[in-house]
């Protein structure tokens, strides 16, 4: 029995590590898209992975522990003029992603219309709002560790699995976020240059978009079993 | 889903003309800014909601409804409009949304292992 069978009308195929070779060059393409788009979503299929690792051992840790889980709409809460207002920082900080989601899908309109000043400029704001968000979690980190007592094995307040918890998964989209701003500067300066002009495509606005909006989209979540919870 | 039963059929499908009737996926994906600033608002919308949800403070079943469904209104939003998934082909949404699926068994395992934590931790340590 030979494995050399032929498909009709096409060569026998090749054996082997020949094989291997001629099935993943072959003149195949499943995704009718840009290849950079492709490639993110399969990257950002894999951090769907990552995240859910984290957040599905959070939900681990805190079903199984016997100690009180801290109230963690009083521990986020800001005062203002002497009132306590319930987890406002955090309010703040999810309006600011989903505005900065919101001029990224616009920056990526305007790039498929050639618009190369309003591309760049709207990419340049969603980077803004970006750090402006890391920015207000390094507040919360600082508030956290230095006036609440937070650390990843313990704390005052409840549960000891609060902190680790808190801090891998925050800080894990935080470096995504700022790894986000990075990636958005890098391409809007290239769109202000002209770069994709001269490439003939505006295909990689779209693929820092995609990024982009999966970091708003992993802090839905967090925002709902970490925050809300 | 016919017109991805018929670029499966045909043998041999040129990539350039394959794409044409799909105007978007040829040449990246135009739509008017209108759905984009609409699905914008309800986003703030639904946020707002979910913070509502722990403003009122409520509580049981009616909390955790409520913050659910507005997390899966607002991550469908954003995949399907702003990521474009909405437009793209059957091949590339089943290839990027079926995996996930997997993590309903780890999530699954997961809460019955910790359940079963809880409750050796309890009768052992009783508190």
């Amino acid at each position: 029995m030979t494995q050399e069978a032929t498909i009709a009308g096409q060569p026998p195929q090749a054996e082997g590590l020949d094989g291997v070779v001629a099935d993943w060059s072959g003149d195949k393409q499943a995704f009718p898209v840009h290849w950079g788009k492709a490639m993110m979503w399969i990257f950002l299929l894999s951090d769907t992975f990552i995240f859910s690792c984290f957040l599905t051992a959070y939900m681990n840790v805190r079903m199984s522990t016997t100690a009180n889980w801290p109230n963690v709409s009083k521990v986020f809460s800001l005062h203002i003029g002497g009132v306590e207002v319930p987890l406002l920082l955090i309010a703040i900080m999810t309006m600011t992603l989903i505005t900065s989601s919101g001029t990224m899908a616009l920056a990526v309109n305007y790039g498929y219309r050639r618009d190369r000043a309003k591309t760049a400029g709207l990419m340049m704001a969603t980077a803004a709002l970006g750090l402006s968000f890391v920015g207000m979690q390094a507040f919360e980190w600082t508030n956290l560790i230095v006036n609440e007592g937070v650390r990843p094995w313990g704390n005052p307040m409840g549960a000891a699995q609060f902190g680790s918890a808190f801090f891998m998964i925050t800080g894990f989209h935080g470096l995504h976020v700022s790894c986000g701003v990075v990636y958005l500067t890098v391409v809007a300066r290239r769109v202000w240059t002209g770069f994709y002009d001269r490439k003939g495509s505006y295909a990689t606005v779209e693929v820092t978009g995609l990024y982009w909006h999966f970091v708003d989209l992993v802090w839905v979540f967090i925002f709902a079993f970490f925050y809300l919870w | 889903m016919n017109d991805a039963a018929a670029a499966s059929a045909t043998v041999h499908p040129q990539h350039g003309s394959g794409t044409a009737d799909h105007g978007p996926a040829a040449e990246g994906q135009q739509h008017p800014l209108k759905i984009y600033l609409l699905i914008w608002a309800l986003l703030f919308v639904f946020s707002t909601f979910s913070y509502l949800v722990d403003y009122f403070n409520l509580h049981g079943m009616l909390r955790w409804s409520l913050i659910i469904i507005f997390m899966l209104a607002k991550a469908g939003f954003i995949v399907a409009i702003f990521m474009h998934m909405r437009w793209e082909r059957l091949a590339l949404k089943f290839a990027i949304l079926i995996p996930p699926l997997a993590l309903l068994i780890l999530i699954s395992l997961m809460a019955i292992e910790g359940a079963h934590t809880f409750i050796t931790r309890y009768g052992a340590f009783g508190h």
